[in-house]
């Protein structure tokens, strides 16, 4: 392990489950920690209860399509979403460098409420630090929160099994094409937003056509690919995806050619991959499909006996190719 | 919206119809070396290895700028970085390649200012918009990216940006390709010409693959449509047993190639030699700036000298950037060096033959 | 070894163009092909036009395919 903290290790790949296995896990080892989902799941008095926690310090604050603010509250209602789980209660946390802007400070919070009226949860309790200019950049923000999980529920990344479908609520990239254009210099004839949105309502609904969903995961910072493969390694199944299904804007297609990056490793905000019975996916699509947040679902993959812990693309062309975890970071490139 | 000249060249269909022409044809083994890194990824990513038929072999060439890099120039980019009046401009790709002792990826941890460009005017810029500090420009790449790096210096001088310099390690391709078949290891029967390369310099410098060596070479472009054309073309000269330069890529290389680029990059620089990775000291493929654009050589201008430069001992990237060996045959390989630790650059590199080996799933058995 | 991506010319000033390709608009520069004009599809290489893509040729190439396509049914 490297001596010293490298960005990559925050970047969700490889070396993030390289921090979280190595150093943090054997501390603080527990049996619900231990399972690693997005979320922990307590039960407590008869009452299963959903907690989890997210930090935020997106450069830049404000992007296309949403801002930190609203990215904390989306971020945190999601993790607890991809439980099955209602969520109920927020904290929020400020660490705010001296100097910003009340102004600005007063539309992250502003959009903060509005996320939350969106999806039905409430800031409950809080905390400020102000630090010396450079101590941070701007303003970082951290939520956690709980929420109620259903009777009769039971999602983890460690239940799909082969013959399953993958199927993901629309467009793959989105956010993280929009923040990365803004610092590279790349402008969009159609402004391409992020996708940050709260998914809560929709996995409601797609609880209400079965119960027996197997996995839900939010494919945040990584990626698809990142997030599939730890689907794969901790059910000890194969996943394969058909390229040629994978839901991509031309724009933002466009503007991975352009910077090297590969779309399914760029971080979206607003989507859930979901892993269903193959006889469930159908009407799953289609009661997908009905949500403003699932117009463009999609059916990706399926999930497969061989090659356990391994995620397999199905090229256009009727080739194959391993998709493995995000390693470091995207850098733009020119070889 | 408009994705022209890149998703007709991806059609499946396409595809499978000409991959169906090369296995009617194709009959004796062949042996072809993809010269370029990015047609090595091209090849991974689409899964075009896997479709081909058993008899067409494709190894990876030195065409990873990256991975041709040695230590040396490394070490140099990261002496540069630690000094306080230095902000150091890079393109992405080089980031994490080890050198001696650290990467530039280590030293930005340990505070140096080094900053990720995506164009070397963007390290012009970065040098006007910061007089009080020395901004240099860590130059690698090949004939492609030569160009642009000269014509970053012609507007620094232009402009009066008197705080721009660069560390200069880049290649020419084709006296590498020269050098490989004098060296006569690796037995090739066919060479994927680099099309961007090509778009710069043409076809001419190439002739004497097929006049003196007599092996087939083709001019490709980086679509699966593209590649598999080209390989056709190769496997028709292959079977009929003659040996010619061609150009698949006719859309994006003229037989001439860009004079008017050649002619500022050999206006800034002259040929020189370069040591490659691996392959060693060879004369007239490296790129020396002239002597009336010497001061903007930051070697020079801050007196750096790398002595104990040192690659690591077990590392086979040399051997891998020649052909003579496929990562599998490397005892490190998935072992001691994996992407998120790499020992070598052909590990770091998004096109390095380790890293696209490993990253598509090319693992030793058992 | 080099990525490069084809763009259209949309307008050009002072030897910059702005390109497009698939709905993304960047500046590039045409120091190395000043003979580019607008609607000119151009290679892409790190912020640099380094070569205007042959249309003629681009078709040309897929036609081939064609052909192929078309001899292989007329075969079977």
């Amino acid at each position: 392990m490297a001596d010293r903290i490298l960005l990559a290790h925050g970047s969700g790949g490889k070396l993030s489950h390289e921090l979280v296995r190595q150093i943090f896990l054997p501390v603080f080892d527990n049996d619900v920690l231990n399972r690693l989902d997005d979320r922990a799941e307590i039960e407590t008095s008869g009452v299963r209860l959903a907690f989890t926690t997210d930090s935020f310090v997106v450069n830049p604050p404000f992007f296309a399509g949403g801002d930190i603010g609203k990215l904390a509250v989306c971020g945190t209602v999601n993790d607890l979403a991809m439980g099955g789980a209602d969520p109920l209660f927020l904290s929020a946390g400020f660490i705010i460098e001296e100097g910003f802007p009340m102004e600005l400070l007063k539309k992250i919070v502003e959009s903060m409420r509005q996320t939350c009226d969106e999806s039905g949860v409430k800031i409950v309790c809080g905390d400020t630090k102000v630090v010396e200019k450079g101590s941070v950049d701007r303003i970082f923000i951290n939520t956690s929160g709980i929420g109620a999980v259903p009777e009769g529920v039971s999602i983890s990344g460690s239940r799909a099994k082969p013959g399953d479908k993958v199927i993901i609520n629309g467009y793959i990239g989105d956010h993280g094409m929009a923040v990365m254009a803004q610092r590279q210099g790349l402008t969009f004839k159609k402004d391409i937003s992020s996708d940050c949105a709260p998914l809560n309502g929709l996995v409601k609904e797609m609880l209400g056509v079965t119960k027996d969903i197997h996995v839900l995961r939010d494919p945040t910072r990584g990626g698809v690919a990142t997030t599939l493969n730890e689907i794969a390694g901790q059910s000890g199944v194969g996943i394969v995806l058909w390229e040629e299904t994978l839901p991509i804007r031309n724009q933002v297609a466009a503007a991975c050619e352009i910077l090297g990056f590969d779309p399914l490793y760029v971080a979206n905000e607003g989507k859930v991959l979901a892993v269903v019975p193959a006889d469930k996916a159908g009407r799953m699509l289609e009661s997908m499909k009905k949500n403003r947040y699932g117009t463009e679902s999609a059916v990706i993959g399926e999930v497969v006996s061989d090659h356990p812990g391994r995620v397999v693309l199905a090229t256009g062309i009727g080739g194959h190719r391993i998709v493995d975890m995000l390693v470091g970071e995207q850098l733009p490139r020119i070889c | 919206m408009n994705m022209r000249f890149l998703k007709e060249y991806r059609d499946g269909n396409l595809a499978r119809e000409i991959l169906g022409e090369i296995k009617k044809i194709s009959l004796k083994p062949a042996k072809l070396m993809e010269v370029c890194g990015t047609h090595t990824v091209s090849i991974f990513r689409h899964g075009i290895r896997d479709i081909l038929p058993e008899n067409i072999n494709l190894i990876s060439g030195p065409g990873c700028p990256v991975c041709v890099t040695p230590n040396k120039h490394i070490d140099e980019a990261i002496e540069l970085c630690r000094r306080p009046d230095v902000v150091l401009t890079t393109f992405g790709d080089m980031m994490k390649v080890p050198g001696s002792g650290s990467s530039l990826a280590a030293e930005k941890a340990e505070g140096a200012d080094i900053r990720i460009v995506y164009s070397t005017m963007d390290a012009v810029d970065i040098a006007r918009d910061n007089p009080d500090r020395e901004v240099v420009f860590f130059g690698i790449g090949f004939e492609t990216t030569s160009p642009t790096i000269a014509a970053a210096v012609l507007r620094a001088e232009r402009e009066g940006v008197s705080n721009f310099s660069i560390v200069g390690a880049q290649k020419l391709i084709p006296e590498a390709i020269r050098a490989l078949l004098e060296n006569n290891e690796v037995g090739v029967n066919g060479f994927i010409l680099p099309g961007h390369v090509s778009a710069l310099i043409g076809i001419e410098p190439y002739r004497f693959i097929a006049s003196e060596f007599g092996i087939p070479a083709v001019i490709i472009g980086f679509e699966p449509v593209d590649i598999l054309q080209g390989i056709h073309m190769l496997v028709k000269q292959i079977e009929a047993g003659e040996a010619r330069t061609e150009i698949q890529y006719t859309r994006g290389v003229p037989p001439g190639g860009n004079p008017h680029a050649m002619k500022i990059l050999f206006s800034v620089f002259e040929p020189g030699d370069a040591l490659w990775r691996g392959i060693g000291s060879i004369p007239g493929t490296g790129l020396k700036l002239k002597k009336e654009y010497r001061r903007f050589d930051a070697v020079g201008r801050f007196g750096i000298e790398i002595t104990g430069d040192r690659e690591h001992p077990g590392c086979r990237c040399g051997d891998v950037l020649r052909g003579v060996k496929t990562p599998l045959d490397c005892g490190l390989y998935g072992k001691a060096c994996i992407p998120e630790n790499p020992v070598g650059p052909c590990m770091v590199s998004v096109e390095g033959t380790c890293a696209a080996y490993y990253k598509y799933g090319m693992r030793r058995s058992g | 070894m080099c990525l490069a991506v084809p763009a259209k010319i949309i307008s050009v000033k002072d030897s910059v163009a702005e390109v497009e390709i698939g709905g993304v608009w960047r500046a590039v520069s045409l120091d190395l092909v000043p003979e580019a004009v607008v609607d000119d599809y151009v290679l892409v290489h790190a912020g640099f036009a380094i070569q205007v893509v042959d249309e003629e040729e681009a078709l040309k190439t897929l036609e081939l395919f064609k052909e192929i396509m078309e001899h292989e049914h007329e075969v079977s």
